[in-house]
């Protein structure tokens, strides 16, 4: 349960850690909050031969609000998001999302880049990205690229980043303020990770659904969006049959793993359940703010 | 790059030093090179909580972080929660008035978890101090007593505070 040797770097700048990052050639970890990757050294899952520590890079956990995008520094702690006025403004599903990330003393450290960069299946930030559309910025040594939510996860602890790159901002477009939202999540006690969690996004118009976002954590391999069960609510509007509807239609549209938590059958049933519950939820938390 | 490194930091208001490996984990460090036992390592894998200190003011789990990672931060252990004159900190009298542990292991980190929880609400409900101390595992099953005396612990500190 101790880590094995590995050699330390703590670079002062982004720069510097690419260009250390590129030394190791992929035997390289970058360290952020350090709740999962830790972990998994202690363990022993994980041996990298090197640690490039980016607690001690100026500037990397800035947020700021430009152009209606959320832009948030890739080192920005959980817990400082959580609380954070102007996250709770523009993005009250991140805000929501993170009381669902592990505990407070986890997210005193774990930072919002790194729980995207680990990609792990059941994770809540990731879903959020994938259900407010966001993408993140990379810096490598050929310089800054954009990867959209859908092209970065590719499979569990599996992302579209390379060996040499760096995540260094998530950018979430802001939630137009009438917008109702909601996380619906079902996990053995609090804190433990998803077995299965929905994130949902609405705009109404009178009766009509203008926008309509799902998003899974916890159900299959990577976070997606449930765009078919959208269209009917987009459709058919938010009554009861059309919710009905597409929250059978998002059981379908999951492809559920089966582990020790939850046969794939149970996690194809708790994504009807829990995508009812969650658009309910958000059409009446839209109708207490538009009225 | 692996080889030992100079840690300075603050720990219950001292200055302390020490020199460890870059992979030595906090929680380590704090015990055997600082000699503070009180904070325990359970699980060594951030689940159980036993190990959790205030780091800069905030409760974190010092068996996920690296005691190099601590240099120049200051550290606040369940040795630096009772008055020099050995008189209890108003939430240990508490538990120790409500019985609210039987072996003690996780205690320390129960200690620290319900006092970062109440410098952001001073006055939890039952359900509130129920989630809060859910980022701490108790295996003698006393969660009962624990909340109860995390309860009487912010009324104390409140009633301190007026």
């Amino acid at each position: 349960m101790k880590p094995a040797k590995f050699d330390y770097h703590c670079p002062a700048t982004v720069d510097e850690a690419i260009a250390v990052l590129g030394r190791y050639q992929g035997e390289a970890r970058i360290l952020a909050g350090g709740q999962s990757l830790v972990p998994m050294m202690n363990f022993r899952l994980a041996t990298p031969a090197a640690i490039i520590d980016l607690n001690r890079i100026r500037g990397l956990d800035q947020t700021e609000v430009t152009d209606g995008t959320v832009r948030i520094g890739a080192m920005a702690r959980q817990r400082r998001l959580e609380f954070a006025p102007l996250v709770a403004e523009g993005l009250p599903l991140l805000t929501e999302a993170l009381r669902w990330v592990g505990h407070l003393p986890t997210r005193t450290r774990g930072t919002i880049g790194g729980s995207i960069a680990h990609a792990d299946p059941a994770a809540e930030i990731p879903m959020v990205l994938q259900a407010l559309a966001g993408e993140v910025v990379a810096r490598g040594p050929e310089g800054e690229r954009c990867i959209a939510a859908p092209d970065l996860f590719v499979a569990p602890l599996t992302t579209a980043l390379g060996f040499d790159e760096i995540l260094t901002e998530v950018r979430l477009p802001a939630m137009p303020p009438e917008a109702g939202y909601a996380i619906e999540e079902f996990a053995r006690r609090k804190g433990d990770f998803a077995i299965a969690a929905i994130a949902v996004m609405l705009v109404r118009d009178g009766e009509r659904c203008t926008t309509a976002r799902l998003a899974t954590a916890g159900i299959g391999p990577v976070p997606v969006r449930l765009l078919d069960a959208e269209a009917i609510l987009k459709e058919r509007g938010l009554g009861e049959a059309a919710v009905a509807a597409a929250a059978q239609r998002a059981a379908e549209l999951v492809e559920p793993m089966a582990d020790h938590n939850a046969s794939a059958d149970f996690r194809r049933h708790l994504t009807g359940v829990l995508t009812r519950r969650a658009i309910l939820k958000a059409r009446d938390r839209q109708n207490v703010r538009s009225g | 790059m692996s080889a030992p490194v100079d840690i300075r930091l603050t720990v219950n208001g001292q200055p302390r030093e020490g020199r460890c490996e870059p992979r030595k984990l906090l929680v380590d460090f704090i015990r055997e090179d600082l000699g503070l036992t009180g904070t325990h390592a359970g699980c060594e894998h951030g689940v159980c909580g036993a190990c959790t200190i205030f780091y800069n003011g905030e409760a974190a789990r010092s068996c996920i972080m690296f005691a190099v990672q601590a240099d120049g931060a200051e550290l606040l252990t369940v040795e630096g929660l009772a008055e020099s004159d050995g008189k209890l900190h108003p939430m240990q009298q508490a538990f120790h008035e409500h019985h609210a542990l039987q072996c003690g292991f996780c205690t320390p980190g129960m200690l620290i978890a319900a006092l970062d929880y109440l410098k952001i609400n001073p006055s939890p409900t039952e359900d509130e101090i129920r989630d809060a101390i859910s980022a701490v595992l108790c295996r003698c099953t006393g969660y009962i007593n624990i909340v109860k005396a995390v309860k009487a612990g912010a009324e104390a500190m409140r009633a301190a505070k007026s």
